[in-house]
């Protein structure tokens, strides 16, 4: 679906960055996804070596680290573990919670060769 | 319209914080939205409206669920009282700008062929086919789809989601992402609650709330009538609000996950 317009964004970062650092390839593109990001990371590593063909990030290796999904409690402070369907606070059960993680969509670094 | 916005300025002068490191090879730290580009365009869109003291809102459902006839109903109720436009997503066809149109509301529709869904600059093109010195509020309605609309930032202040009472009171439960990103949830079709025994308004609203969501839902059936009361006070107070905002010379984003962006600080 959505995920090669996520990849086409991604490799133009990816080349606008790499053409700055005068580097001729891309060795390694490391993304964090949570799990409320919208992005199935399947689906971008499938679509990656489309969005990327003919470019300095042809060859280049995604690695996805997730990230955790975290709630902070507005209610008793509590910060806890939740998931993508049930983001309440795991300790008291309310609802009034703020995301500390898990809705990232970053590219984090990258290893080029100069 | 972008005589003087500078709008086909490109994101790729930002400043980007890297590491370079010695070598043949060097590890880049970057940590960049991966979206930017278009987080850059909807901002600049958002600039668009706010000159105009226009609030823009982005209609999101599933195939079906009403986004057209709630739009048509709204503007049966409101047209003398606001000046109203529509942007229109859809698939093939010019169908639902049809539909606004023959209500006397300028419409432009974006026939997104194979896309599904609206992004920044589809939408930053169709602002220069409408005229805006004339809209107080600018309706987008997006492509019928549950999850890729709620990725896309597209300069709008409000989501709005819509969920049919055909399509099961579970459905927040499996598109986080979608309803997380409502401002508002509108519980559409209500008119054929009677003859649906197993979809339970109460359960719906209870998916929403453990998505942690706080926003208000408003049942209703534009075929109908019924509940539009509720929905006419939400789109009037919004306008208040953004003017009042345009006037202390802030905006807003919607409820696109900004939770977590905020509280770690990232960059992009
Ligand atoms: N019973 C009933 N039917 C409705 C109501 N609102 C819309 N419908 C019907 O639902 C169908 C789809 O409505 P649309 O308004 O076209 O839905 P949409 O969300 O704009 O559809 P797409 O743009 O194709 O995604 C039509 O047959 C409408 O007549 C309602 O309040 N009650
Ligand atoms: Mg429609
Ligand atoms: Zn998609
Ligand atoms: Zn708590
Ligand atoms: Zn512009």
């Amino acid at each position: 679906m959505h995920e090669l317009s996520v990849c086409q964004a991604l490799v133009n970062q990816v080349v606008e960055i790499a053409q700055q650092n005068s580097a001729h390839t891309v060795r390694v593109i490391t993304l964090h996804i949570g799990p409320l990001s919208g992005v199935e990371p399947a689906l971008l590593v499938s679509a990656f070596p489309l969005a990327a063909a003919g470019t300095v990030a042809a060859s280049a290796q995604l690695v996805i680290e997730p990230q955790p999904l975290r709630v902070h409690c507005q209610t008793c402070g509590a910060d806890t573990e939740a998931t993508p369907n049930r983001l309440l606070c795991g300790i008291c059960g309310d609802y009034h919670t703020q995301l500390l993680s898990g809705d990232e969509l970053l590219l984090a670094n990258l290893e080029l060769i100069t | 319209m972008c005589d003087t916005c500078g709008c086909n300025v490109t994101p790729g002068n930002r400043h980007l914080a890297y590491k370079p490191v010695n070598g043949g090879t060097s590890a880049v730290s970057v940590l960049k939205k991966l979206l930017a580009h278009n987080d850059d365009q909807a901002a600049h869109n958002r600039a668009h409206f706010d000159t105009r003291s226009i609030l823009t809102i982005n209609l999101m459902s599933s195939p079906g669920s009403g986004k057209t006839a709630l739009l048509e109903a709204t503007i049966d109720a409101l047209r003398d009282e606001f000046r109203l436009a529509v942007i229109e997503g859809d698939l093939e066809t010019e169908n639902d700008a049809a539909r606004i149109r023959a209500r006397g509301v300028p419409a432009y529709q974006i026939t997104t062929g194979s896309a599904c869904h609206l992004d920044a600059h589809m939408v930053h093109e169709a602002l220069h086919h409408l005229d805006l010195s004339a809209v107080d509020i600018l309706f987008v309605e997006n492509v019928g789809n549950l999850v890729c609309p709620a990725s896309f930032d597209l300069g709008q202040h409000r989501n709005v989601t819509l969920l049919s009472v055909t399509e099961g009171d579970d459905k927040p439960a499996k598109y986080p992402v979608m309803f997380r990103a409502a401002d508002a949830v509108v519980l559409s079709k209500i008119d054929l609650l009677p003859v649906l025994d197993d979809f339970d308004p109460a359960r719906a609203e209870q998916c929403l709330r453990q998505l942690a969501s706080t926003v208000p839902l408003l049942p209703l059936s534009a075929r109908k009538g019924q509940g539009m009361t509720a929905w006419y006070d939400w789109l009037r107070s919004e306008l208040a609000a953004q003017r009042a905002r345009v006037s202390a010379g802030q905006t807003v984003k919607p409820y696109i996950q900004p939770d977590g962006a905020r509280l770690h600080a990232e960059v992009g």
